[in-house]
């Protein structure tokens, strides 16, 4: 068999030699890649960045497809050297291969714009997993982060770094965002809901120097002005790696140059992807190398006969909440060009269709992208419009989305990235039972790259499939279908305010006891009383700061801080109790005092008589920090619990949290308040203090993480605050500390917190401090009740005997 | 049959419910936003206060153990298939006050969790 190298393990090497494999068995494949990880989807670090996607989501060909077509797989070698007359490559492991053909897909490097300072510590590119998971270890709420380009992958980098909490800047030199994609209008639409997204946008920028003694720590430009940074992510456009076509001496211009057939100017090299020209042009989007890899597979197998005839580029940005898509040819300003726009500035809504002699020469959408696959048709078709100019714009929305499917003709594609039509998706639905969109991407490719036609595919198998079952995502609930983690984003970027309006815009309008409580919180964490409180939305103990019972009737549990108290408490306690005819007095496992059996309409004058704060024993929050004596009275005691632990409930208490937090503080190792059971727990020991948590003794029985160990009682608090801010902002609801650091890790933990660089922690407290004092003593509401009827049993205005 | 004036439309938040007792019949009257609907204020489950309920759609869910009872009809709706319902009432709201028709059946008074569904 002939041996066939492939120089690159990227996505359009790779795609080829899938292309390949469909011709019969004719080579022996041996691979070269110098990352050291198998072949995966590019397109998705962007969705890796922004959290939407794992590492290991976007693994396009495992291991075990290697091996199952006998590919020999060479990773972490680069390639050196090609010697085109003894037909052999080198590798920088000093290694010499033989081929008898060569295939170079080496795609391409980013441009590093040459400015001085682009080597510092801080300064990353955005091109694979590497530098993306260098990016993810780096990126961390709080920190400044700025990013040079304001092209397609600029923004998506930006919108990732600002998903991880950093605080983002675009640097853009052009005078408009995605210039090359986008008209002067366009751009402008572009910015503002960048700019919504909580991303600053600085155009006309030219940086003139990276400054930072070694480490980054900010940008100079030309104008003279500065800004700081912690992190920098150079995303100025990308350079075809032509290095080993020139060693080989290939024809090389901007690209490798190849014709119609993918040959290259030796018979025995072929070239493909990022690092190719074709009649002029270099592609830097995939659907284009995919329909080259197509062509050159049948060549390449001795099936010469399709051409390559050059790609329309169509530029879709991946950025949830921001559609922009842009194809084909869009300056109107030229001869024999006329334009069709549609324009709403309030909905952020901008059309624009460019016409020649009757045919559409390209479109840009901007806010609303719905007909994007109706345009590329019509681009390719070349299809001609003069009849329908009037419905150019608006082809006839269907409500119906099934209709909207059937519309759709055969040829049609679907996925723009890997070429597959309507007409492809029925056919394998037919011919191999297809029921899920899992098996629909394994057998056809689509959705398989960047994910945007994900819906349109699956509405198609909804349409043919009778048996379709959706797949199954972790949703928060079928109300809102989202991941907690994705709400908790778009909370924040789409600036959500109130529950309602989230179930509005990205749920079922309805909203149930699962999903509102979870949403009441999520819009609270993010805007911290800059926001509507909808006590509809919430639990009845969060309506009116009780616990409800099982007859109807609350119980009432004072704050009474580190279980310390004083007669004169207990004498209204007991006063209370006896003016009211409370049922039962009960000292809880909390160390503090329920009253049982309240009704609803008492509970503002109990509160008001007792003179104490609410414990919020009803609500997920703060519930109480439990002490033992330590050093006032106990023999043992190393460490004064009591005053530490009262102090902790001081700076925690009123606060919500994702579920429920139970804390301790113990001045010794016996753990008589049973710190190494609580969410947040702080040991003494002779000297020090360890501080622990995601401990839990209830139906779960879990024995609490060492988080730090730290000498002075002011350190201790501090670690208690920061993994308590931690938690609030990074659970799901309804998560407890216990399943929360099994999830993330401790290890993971302590990086973000206690051993998190200083802006970060300053960041975290900074947060706690605004939400503290922005809290309040829910029981205030005695005196100031939410509405006229929170706690008042409404009276008829009329009575009549029935 | 007479409609009885219960309370002012501002007395029950939106998206709420509110208990009030007429005669007999304990009444969950909820503000849906575009109209009102009262249903009997006992779930059939336990009987938990369904004007402490949180509100679904057209339907409440008790705050005891989560039955799912339409708000419309009374039927009960989760769990599934239960024949269990509540009684609903009719609604109207008048210069900014909310009105009740309470059929009076000597069978149906007082007794908590009626069975009287038509759904
Ligand atoms: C974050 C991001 C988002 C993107 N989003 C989109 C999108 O939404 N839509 C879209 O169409 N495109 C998108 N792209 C572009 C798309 O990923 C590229 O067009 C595509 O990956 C190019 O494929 P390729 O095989 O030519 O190059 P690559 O995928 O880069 O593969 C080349 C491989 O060869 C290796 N290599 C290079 N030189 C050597 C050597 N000498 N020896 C051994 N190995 C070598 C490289 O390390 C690399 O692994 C995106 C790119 C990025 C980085
Ligand atoms: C959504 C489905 C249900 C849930 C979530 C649920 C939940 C509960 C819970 C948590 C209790 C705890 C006891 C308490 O605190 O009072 C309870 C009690 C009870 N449940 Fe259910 N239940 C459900 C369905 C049913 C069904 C279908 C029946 C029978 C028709 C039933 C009959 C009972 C009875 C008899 C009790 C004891 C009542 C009491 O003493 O208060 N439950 N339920
Ligand atoms: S934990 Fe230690 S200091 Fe605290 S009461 Fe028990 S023995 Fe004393
Ligand atoms: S252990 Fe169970 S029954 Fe006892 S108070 Fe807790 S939840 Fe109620």
């Amino acid at each position: 068999m002939e041996k066939l190298i492939v120089i690159g393990n990227g996505m359009a090497g790779v795609a080829c030699v899938e292309q390949i494999l469909k011709h019969a068995p004719k080579f022996d494949i041996t691979i070269f890649g110098d990352e050291t990880h198998v072949n995966y989807n590019r397109i998705l670090l962007s969705s890796v960045l922004a959290g939407e996607k794992e590492m290991d989501d976007i693994t396009i060909n495992g291991l075990d497809w290697y091996q199952s077509n006998s590919i020999g797989l060479r990773l972490g070698v680069r390639i050196t050297g090609i010697d085109s007359a003894a037909k052999t490559v080198t590798g920088d492991d000093g290694s010499v291969t033989d081929y008898d053909k060569l295939l170079i897909a080496t795609g391409s490097t980013p441009f590093i714009p040459p400015v001085p300072g682009a080597g510092k510590e801080g300064v990353f590119c955005f091109r694979n997993l590497d530098e993306t998971k260098a990016l993810l270890e780096r990126a961390k709420p709080g920190i400044k982060a700025v990013v040079i380009g304001g092209g397609l992958l600029g923004l998506e980098a930006a919108r990732g770094l600002q998903v991880q909490g950093a605080d983002v800047t675009v640097v853009h030199l052009m005078d408009r965002l995605m210039e090359r994609q986008l008209d002067p209008v366009g751009g402008l639409y572009l910015k503002r809901m960048i700019e919504d997204m909580n991303v600053k946008v600085l155009l006309n920028k030219s940086t003139t120097e990276i400054l930072g003694n070694g480490h980054l720590e900010g940008l100079r430009f030309k104008d003279g002005e500065t800004i700081d940074a912690d992190l920098l992510v150079i995303a100025a456009g990308i350079r075809p790696n032509v290095e080993l076509g020139r060693k080989a001496g290939l024809n090389v211009q901007r690209g490798i140059v190849v014709n119609d057939f993918m040959e290259t100017s030796d018979p025995d090299i072929f070239a493909v992807g990022e690092c190719v020209e074709h009649n002029g042009v270099v592609y830097g989007l995939v659907a284009p190398l995919y329909e080259q890899g197509k062509v050159l597979a049948a060549t390449i197998t001795g099936n010469r006969g399709p051409v390559y005839k050059g790609s329309i580029s169509a530029a879709k940005l991946k950025i949830m909440g921001i559609d922009v898509y842009s194809a084909g040819f869009f300056d109107d300003t030229v001869a024999g060009v006329e334009s069709i726009r549609y324009e709403d500035p309030a909905m952020g809504v901008y059309k624009k269709l460019v016409l020649k002699d009757g045919c559409l020469a390209g479109v840009i959408l901007v806010g609303d992208v719905t007909d994007s696959h109706r345009y590329t048709e019509w681009l390719k078709s070349g299809a001609d419009l003069s009849k329908d100019r009037k419905n150019l714009l608006f082809p006839g929305s269907s409500p119906d989305k099934g209709l909207d499917i059937a519309e759709i003709s055969d040829a049609e594609t679907i996925c723009g990235c890997n070429g597959v039509t309507k007409g492809d998706i029925v056919s394998a639905v037919h011919a191999k039972g297809i029921q899920t969109l899992a098996q629909l991407k394994e057998c056809t490719r689509a959705s398989t790259g960047c994910g945007s036609c994900t819906s349109m595919c699956q509405s198609l198998l909804r349409a043919v499939v009778p048996e379709f079952e959706e797949e199954r995502k972790k949703v928060l609930c079928g109300c809102v279908p989202f991941s907690q983690e994705n709400l908790r984003e778009m909370v924040r970027s789409q600036q959500l305010k109130s529950v309602q309006e989230i179930l509005d815009i990205y749920g079922n309008g309805a909203g149930c006891e699962i999903c509102k409580p979870a949403l009441s919180y999520m819009v609270d964490m993010a805007w911290c009383g800059d926001h509507e409180e909808d006590r509809s939305a919430r639990f009845i103990n969060d309506r009116v700061h009780a616990n409800i019972q099982r007859d109807g009737t609350f119980s009432v549990i004072p704050r009474m801080r580190g279980g310390v108290t004083t007669p004169a408490e207990l004498r209204r306690i007991a006063d209370v109790a006896d003016k009211y005819n409370v049922p039962m007095v009960k000292v809880t496992g909390s160390q503090r005092i329920d009253l049982l059996g309240v009704k609803k309409e008492d509970l503002p004058k109990i509160w008001a008589d007792l003179g104490m704060p609410s414990g919020q024993a009803y609500t997920k929050g703060v519930r109480m920090v439990k002490t033992c004596v330590g050093t006032t009275f106990c023999r043992f005691g190393t460490q004064d619990s009591i005053t530490t632990g009262i102090e902790l409930e001081r700076r925690l208490e009123n606060l919500f949290t994702p579920h429920k937090t139970k804390m301790a503080v113990v001045g010794c190792p016996r753990n008589c308040a049973e710190s190494t059971v609580k969410d947040i727990g702080l040991v003494g020991q002779e000297g020090s203090w360890q501080v622990v948590v995601g401990g839990a003794a209830g139906k779960n029985v879990r024995k609490a993480d060492l988080l730090i160990t730290v000498e002075e009682t002011a350190d201790a608090l501090r670690a208690a605050e920061l993994f308590f801010q931690y938690y609030r902002e990074q659970a799901n609801y309804l998560e407890r500390t216990y399943d929360f650091v099994e999830r993330l890790g401790m290890e993971k933990i302590r990086k973000e917190t206690v051993y998190a660089p200083p802006p970060v922690q300053e960041a975290l407290l900074t947060r706690l401090a605004k939400a503290k004092a922005l809290s309040k003593d829910a029981w205030s509401e005695r005196d100031t009740p939410a509405n006229p009827t929170q706690f008042v049993q409404i009276q008829p205005l009329e009575t009549v005997a029935l | 049959m007479t409609w009885i004036r219960i309370t002012e439309i501002a007395n029950i938040p939106l998206r709420e419910g509110r208990k009030v007792a007429v005669g007999p019949h304990e009444i969950a009257i909820f503000n849906m936003g575009d109209r009102f609907l009262a249903i009997q204020n006992q779930c059939p489950h336990g009987q938990g206060p369904l004007a402490d309920g949180i509100v679904s759609g057209n339907s409440v869910v008790c705050p005891l153990h989560g039955w799912k009872t339409c708000l419309e009809s009374g039927q009960v709706q989760r769990p599934k298939d239960l024949r269990e319902c509540v009684r609903s009432y009719p609604v109207r709201v008048e210069d900014g006050i909310v009105l009740l028709q309470i059929e009076d059946r000597a069978d149906a008074g007082g007794k908590p969790a009626e069975r009287m569904c038509t759904a």
